[in-house]
C-alpha cells in the first residue's frame, strides 16, 4: 500500500511536468490550430539558458547562481522571448497557412533551435545542480517524498489556477477562449487576433520555462535533446485528452504520467528498458477506443 | 510511328519518363566525373530518393504529414541486415534472432524484400489502429511510433544490439543498384497514383467530407497507402544498411526524418516531380554547406562557417520555402508535357491536379 501511494506521488509529479507542457502546447492548438513541435525545444532552451555558453563539458552557472525569485522571472523571460520571436519570424506569416504547413513549420523552428543549442553548448549532456537542497525527503508517516516533487506539484497546482482564472475572470483571458471557440467570429467581434495570438505564445513560452526548470531540477542533467521526450509525451497528452480542449490537455497528462510511472514500477524487470514504447502503446489503444480522445472538442471536425 | 495512340501513351506517363530520364541522366554525369566520394554522395542521394519517393507515396497522395516513417527505414534495414550479415558474428551477438535468421546468410534481393515485407506488416498493425485518427492526430501519433521504435531499437539488446551496432553487412549497393530502386519506386509512386486507390485517396485530400458523400471508404485507402508506403521506406532502408555496412539506431531519428521532410517540402509535397527534384536540389543545397564547413579561401585566409550551420541553413531554407511558396518549388505540379499536340483533351494525370 505505501509503494502504491509511493508510486501515486510519483505518477502526480511527473503527471505534473506532462501536464504543464501538454497545456503550454493545447493553447496553442486551441487558438491556432499550430501543432508546436518546437515546444520541446523551448523546453531545452530554458535549460541551457541556466548556465554560461561554451563548449566545455563542465556547466558554469550563470542564471543557475541567482537567487530563485530571480532565476525563476528570468528564466522566463527568455522563454517568452524566443517564443514570441519564433511567432514573429515564422507562424505570424503562416496565419493562413494549412494545419499540415504549421506542422512542418513548427518542426523547421524546433529543429533549428536545437541545431543552436547543439552548436553554442555541444552535443554531449551537462552535469548541473539547480536546486538540489530540494531533493531532501520530507517524512509524512510511512511516505517518504522529496521535497521537489511536492514543490513541482504545487507550482503545477498554482500555475493552472492562474491559469484558468485568468481565462475566466479577465477580459483578456475571455478574448482568448473565444478565440479558442471560433476564431474567425471573433475577430468579427473585435477581438485583436495578433495581440491575443502574441498572449498565447507568451502564456505557452511561460508554461514551458517552468517545465524545463522544474524537469533540470529533478534530472540535474542537460542535452540538446532533452525537450523532445517531454515534447512528445505532452502532445500524446493532448491527443487523448482530446486537442483543443485545456482540461483534456491537463488529465491527459496526468493520465500520461500515471501510466509511465506505473509501467516504471509494474512492468518486470526485462521489460522495464521498453518502458515508453509500452506507455505508446498503451495511449493508441486508448484511441482505437476513443479516437477523438477523452474529452472530444469542435477543433477537429471539419465543417462544411 | 507518330501515331496518336503511341503519342497519348508516352504522354500518360510522360511525368514519370521524364524524371526517370533526368534522373538517370544526372547519375550518369556524376559517376562520369568520377572520384569516390562523388560515388558516395550520389549513392546516398539515390537511397534517399527512395525513402522520400515513398514518403511521398502516403504524404502527398493523403494529406497526412507522417513523421514516422524514418521508424519503416530501421525496421526495413535492421531486417535486411539480420539477413545478410555474417552467421558467425549474428551466433555471437545477436542471439535474440530466431535460427532461421541467427545460422544461414540469404542473398541481397531476398534480404530488401523481407526488409520491405517487415516494415510493411509493422505499418498494418500500427496503421490499423492510428489511420482512423484525424489527420492531425494521427500525424502526432507517426511521430510517437518514431520514438517507439528508436526506444525499442536501442534497448533490445539481444536482437539489434542495442546502442552499439550491427557491422558486417556485405557493402553491395553501389550507385547503379540505388539508381534501379529509386526508378522501380518512381513507377510504382506513379501507377499508385493514377490508380483507382490513388485517386480516392487524392480526393480524400482534397475534399475529405465530400469524398466520404461519395462513397469512398478512407479508412481503408489510408491505410493501404500508409502500408505500400512503408514497404518501399523499408526497401530504402535495407539498401540504405548495404550502402553503409554498418547500422546503428541514431542514424534513423530526427535528422533523417527533418532531411527527408525538407527534400519533400523544398520540392513539392504533392507531386512526384516535387519529391524527386526536392531530393536533388536539397542535396546540392546541403553539398555546398558541407563545402563552407569544411571552409573555403578567401585571399589566404580560411574561412569556415561553424559546425552545425548545415543543419541550420537547412531549417532556415525549408521555413523560407514554407513562409513564400508553401507548395514547394514545382508548386506540387507533375512535370508538364512540353509539346503542344492537336489532342488537348487533358491526360488523367492532369486532372488528377490538385486545384490551386
Amino acid at each position: 500500500m505505501i509503494g502504491f501511494l509511493q508510486n501515486l506521488i510519483d505518477a502526480l509529479s511527473l503527471g505534473s511536468l506532462y501536464a504543464l507542457a501538454a497545456l503550454g502546447i493545447g493553447l496553442l492548438f486551441g487558438i491556432l490550430r499550430l501543432t508546436n513541435f518546437a515546444h520541446g525545444d523551448f523546453i531545452s532552451f530554458g535549460a541551457y539558458a541556466l548556465i554560461v555558453p561554451s563548449l566545455e563539458v563542465t556547466a558554469t552557472k550563470f542564471i543557475g547562481n541567482w537567487p530563485w525569485y530571480l532565476t525563476l522571472p528570468a528564466i522566463a523571460a527568455l522563454v517568452v522571448l524566443l517564443a514570441l520571436l519564433s511567432d514573429f519570424l515564422v507562424f505570424r506569416k503562416l496565419r493562413q497557412a494549412s494545419a499540415p504547413t504549421l506542422m512542418i513549420a513548427s518542426f523547421a523552428v524546433g529543429y533549428v533551435i536545437q541545431n543552436v543549442i547543439l552548436m553554442v553548448y555541444g552535443a554531449r549532456p551537462k552535469a548541473i545542480d539547480v536546486w538540489s537542497s530540494l531533493q531532501q525527503q520530507v517524512v509524512i508517516g510511512e511516505l517518504r517524498v522529496p521535497q521537489l516533487q511536492l514543490v513541482t506539484i504545487g507550482i503545477t497546482i498554482v500555475l493552472m489556477l492562474g491559469l484558468s482564472l485568468f481565462l475566466n475572470r479577465t477580459s483578456y483571458g475571455v478574448q482568448m477562449r473565444a478565440a479558442a471557440e471560433d476564431f474567425r467570429m471573433a475577430r468579427y467581434l473585435g477581438v485583436k487576433a495578433n495581440f491575443v495570438i502574441g498572449l498565447a505564445f507568451a502564456i505557452s513560452g511561460l508554461l514551458a520555462a517552468m517545465v524545463s526548470l522544474l524537469f533540470v531540477s529533478q534530472t540535474g542533467t542537460l542535452s540538446y535533446v532533452m525537450g523532445v521526450p517531454l515534447m512528445l509525451f505532452a502532445f500524446i497528452a493532448t491527443v487523448i485528452g482530446g486537442m483543443g480542449s485545456l482540461i483534456g490537455a491537463v488529465i491527459g497528462g496526468f493520465a500520461v504520467g500515471f501510466v509511465s510511472v506505473m509501467c516504471q514500477a509494474y512492468l518486470p524487470e526485462e521489460l522495464r528498458s521498453f518502458r515508453d514504447a509500452f506507455v505508446f502503446a498503451i495511449v493508441i489503444a486508448v484511441l482505437i477506443f476513443r479516437p477523438s480522445g477523452l474529452i472530444p472538442t469542435k477543433a477537429l471536425v471539419q465543417r462544411v | 510511328m507518330n501515331s496518336p495512340l503511341v503519342m497519348r501513351q508516352i504522354r500518360e506517363w510522360w511525368p514519370v519518363l521524364s524524371l526517370a530520364a533526368i534522373v538517370t541522366l544526372v547519375t550518369a554525369i556524376a559517376i562520369w566525373m568520377g572520384g569516390d566520394e562523388i560515388k558516395v554522395t550520389l549513392t546516398e542521394m539515390l537511397i534517399r530518393m527512395t525513402v522520400v519517393i515513398a514518403t511521398y507515396l502516403f504524404i502527398g497522395n493523403s494529406g497526412i504529414l507522417s513523421f514516422g516513417h524514418i521508424g519503416f527505414m530501421c525496421i526495413g534495414a535492421y531486417a535486411a541486415g539480420w539477413a545478410t550479415c555474417n552467421p558467425a558474428w549474428k551466433q555471437l551477438m545477436l542471439t535474440g534472432l530466431p535460427a532461421f535468421l541467427q545460422e544461414n546468410e540469404y542473398p541481397f534481393l531476398l534480404a530488401v524484400g523481407g526488409g520491405g515485407l517487415l516494415a510493411a506488416i509493422v505499418a498494418l498493425i500500427f496503421g490499423a489502429a492510428v489511420i482512423r485518427l484525424s489527420g492531425i492526430a494521427a500525424s502526432i501519433a507517426t511521430f510517437a511510433f518514431l520514438a517507439i521504435v528508436n526506444s525499442v531499437y536501442s534497448n533490445w539488446d539481444s536482437v539489434t544490439a542495442g546502442t552499439s551496432s550491427i557491422i558486417g553487412i556485405p557493402q553491395v549497393v553501389g550507385p547503379w543498384e540505388a539508381l534501379a530502386f529509386a526508378l522501380v519506386s518512381m513507377v510504382v509512386a506513379y501507377v499508385f497514383q493514377q490508380s483507382r486507390y490513388g485517386l480516392m485517396l487524392k480526393a480524400s485530400r482534397d475534399d475529405e467530407v465530400a469524398a466520404k458523400a461519395s462513397a469512398i471508404d478512407i479508412v481503408k485507402v489510408r491505410l493501404i497507402a500508409f502500408v505500400a508506403s512503408a514497404f518501399l521506406v523499408g526497401v530504402g532502408g535495407a539498401l540504405y544498411g548495404h550502402f553503409l555496412g554498418v547500422l546503428t539506431v541514431d542514424i534513423f531519428y530526427m535528422g533523417l526524418t527533418f532531411v527527408t521532410l525538407s527534400m519533400l517540402v523544398v520540392g513539392g509535397i504533392g507531386s512526384l516531380f516535387g519529391a524527386v527534384s526536392g531530393v536533388l536540389i536539397v542535396t546540392l543545397i546541403v553539398q555546398v554547406l558541407r563545402a563552407f564547413e569544411a571552409g573555403f579561401k578567401i585571399g589566404g585566409a580560411t574561412v569556415a562557417l561553424p559546425q552545425g550551420s548545415q543543419e541550420i541553413g537547412l531549417g532556415v531554407i525549408m521555413a523560407l520555402i514554407l513562409l513564400f511558396r508553401p507548395s514547394g518549388l514545382t508548386k506540387s505540379r507533375e512535370v508538364p508535357w512540353p509539346f503542344t499536340t492537336r489532342d488537348a483533351r487533358p491526360t488523367a494525370a492532369e486532372q488528377a491536379q490538385p486545384a490551386e
